[in-house]
């Protein structure tokens, strides 16, 4: 659970600050997108680095996905009688959301990749011109899907602050300081993680990027 | 007070059980839970009942042998304290009060509130002990213990092995007294020769006894009469990682 998340979450930052390039012009954003399919060649031929990236994220993902359905169905044999009132967890809202949350945000990234990576669900659809491709689906007038995409970066960004801790914890982060610390870590990185990614749509949908 | 108890009755294991409803009446803040539920006991007796069965032993909150979900709260809804340390003022006149065992496949239950904990000993059994013969109480100096060593494997040999810590998880894990039985062996020097594969061995141990697995939710610890802390499992995750990594673990 540990070690794939952080995979997925090394990538969440690239792709954040990838997304970010929209602010600099369109330009910029298209050659970026570019950039990306041209990486690493000479070397490897045109395109081969995304679909390496795109097998090791896959990878990580089905163990994210694996870990996590072995971790439920343990949850779920465990207790085979359930309690008649059970008070709701004390714990932090973030930790008994992981599960459902995770599933939101899986089948976020599936129309996600279906509207801005292949362009099926998008307005536009152009590969060539994935600015365009931002800026149409985000325009008021799509309002739906804005409002879905900050639900989704939402439950992310409580996914990320439980994972992220619970990560660390699973690492050996052994001390009392260290948990306030990884605690601390955790939401920041989670704040500033859905700030990041929900800044896009809404600078769209404010007209701030065109 | 003049309270409504709905309490599990499940006369033995085979039994499907269910929850039954029992007023009582005249009961005095200043009694314990456990006292409670004696006298609603008195009264089932004489009325030719089967009196509601429960753990206790030394109503202190140091035997780990009582232990119940008091409105869906292990131990109920004082923190730290057990349910024979728990007394009748945290309730309100009138209340009505459910009364359900631990629920952990881990724990079958034997009958009403009785569960059966023979799978914590089962974890034990995996490596919670020291093996070489340590005599009686060394001579302070002998053996130095750094402080900071000293204090955390007391917080953890604080553990009562009530089960409150399973019964809260909503996975169903044991894994807070599993890392406080790890942990009160591995900070101290007679624990180290077997550090590694006590670990592995624990672990598996609670795996197999049918526990769940830890997702850090939190739960236990909010709920340990004894307040352990829930770094202590990160503590045993470096263990674990050590002796699986290292492969110092397989002896």
């Amino acid at each position: 659970m540990a070690v794939t998340g952080l995979v997925l979450v090394l990538f969440l930052v690239a792709h954040m600050l990838g997304n970010l390039k929209i602010f600099t012009g369109a330009e910029d954003f298209d050659h970026y997108a570019h950039w990306l399919r041209d990486l690493g060649t000479p070397l490897l031929p045109y395109g081969w680095y995304l679909w390496l990236q795109r097998g090791a994220l896959l990878v990580a993902l089905a163990g994210h996905f694996w870990a996590a359905t072995v971790l439920a169905l343990r949850a779920r044999s465990a207790r085979p009688v359930r309690y008649a009132h059970r008070k709701k967890v004390q714990g932090s809202y973030a930790a008994r959301t992981m599960r459902w949350g995770g599933v939101i945000i899986a089948l976020f990234v599936i129309y996600h990749i279906l509207d801005l990576t292949t362009g099926h669900l998008n307005p536009v659809g152009d590969p060539t011109r994935p600015q365009a491709n931002v800026v149409a689906d985000f325009a008021p007038e799509r309002w739906y899907v804005t409002l879905f995409y900050t639900l989704a970066v939402a439950a992310l960004g409580f996914h990320l602050r439980h994972g992220a801790y619970s990560a660390l914890r699973s690492l050996g982060q052994q001390t009392p300081q260290g948990e306030r610390r990884a605690r601390v870590l955790a939401l920041l990185f989670a704040v500033a993680l859905s700030v990041g990614y929900l800044v896009v749509p809404f600078a769209v949908l404010l007209g701030l990027v065109s | 007070m003049n309270l409504t108890l709905r309490i599990w009755r499940q006369t033995g294991p085979e039994d499907k059980g269910r929850m039954v409803t029992y007023p009582v009446e005249d009961i005095s803040p200043d009694m314990s839970f456990l006292e409670m539920l004696d006298v609603l006991n008195e009264r089932l007796t004489l009325a030719g009942e089967e009196p509601v069965a429960f753990d206790h032993d030394c109503r202190e909150g140091i035997c780990g042998m009582c232990g119940m979900m008091i409105n869906g709260n292990a131990h109920g809804p004082q923190r730290g304290t057990t349910a024979c340390q728990l007394h009748m003022r945290q309730f309100t006149d009138g209340e009505t009060i459910d009364i359900e065992p631990w629920r952990a496949r881990a724990f079958p239950v034997v009958k009403d509130l009785v569960v059966n904990r023979t799978a914590f000993d089962q974890i034990i059994a995996g490596g919670g002990f020291v093996t070489a013969p340590t005599g009686s109480a060394p001579e302070a100096h002998a053996a130095p213990v750094a402080k900071a060593d000293a204090d955390a494997a007391f917080e953890s040999a604080a553990c009562i092995g009530c089960g409150a810590c399973v019964a809260a998880c909503p996975n169903g894990s044991g894994m807070l007294f599993t890392a406080a039985k790890v942990t009160q062996l591995s900070l101290l020097p007679q624990g180290q020769p077997e550090r590694y594969t006590r670990v592995i061995g624990m672990v598996d141990s609670h795996d197999d006894a049918g526990f769940g697995g830890c997702t850090n939710a939190g739960e236990c610890t909010v709920v340990c009469p004894k307040g352990i802390p829930l770094h202590t499992i990160g503590r045993l995750n470096r263990d674990y990682l050590a002796a699986t990594v290292k492969h110092t673990g397989r002896s």
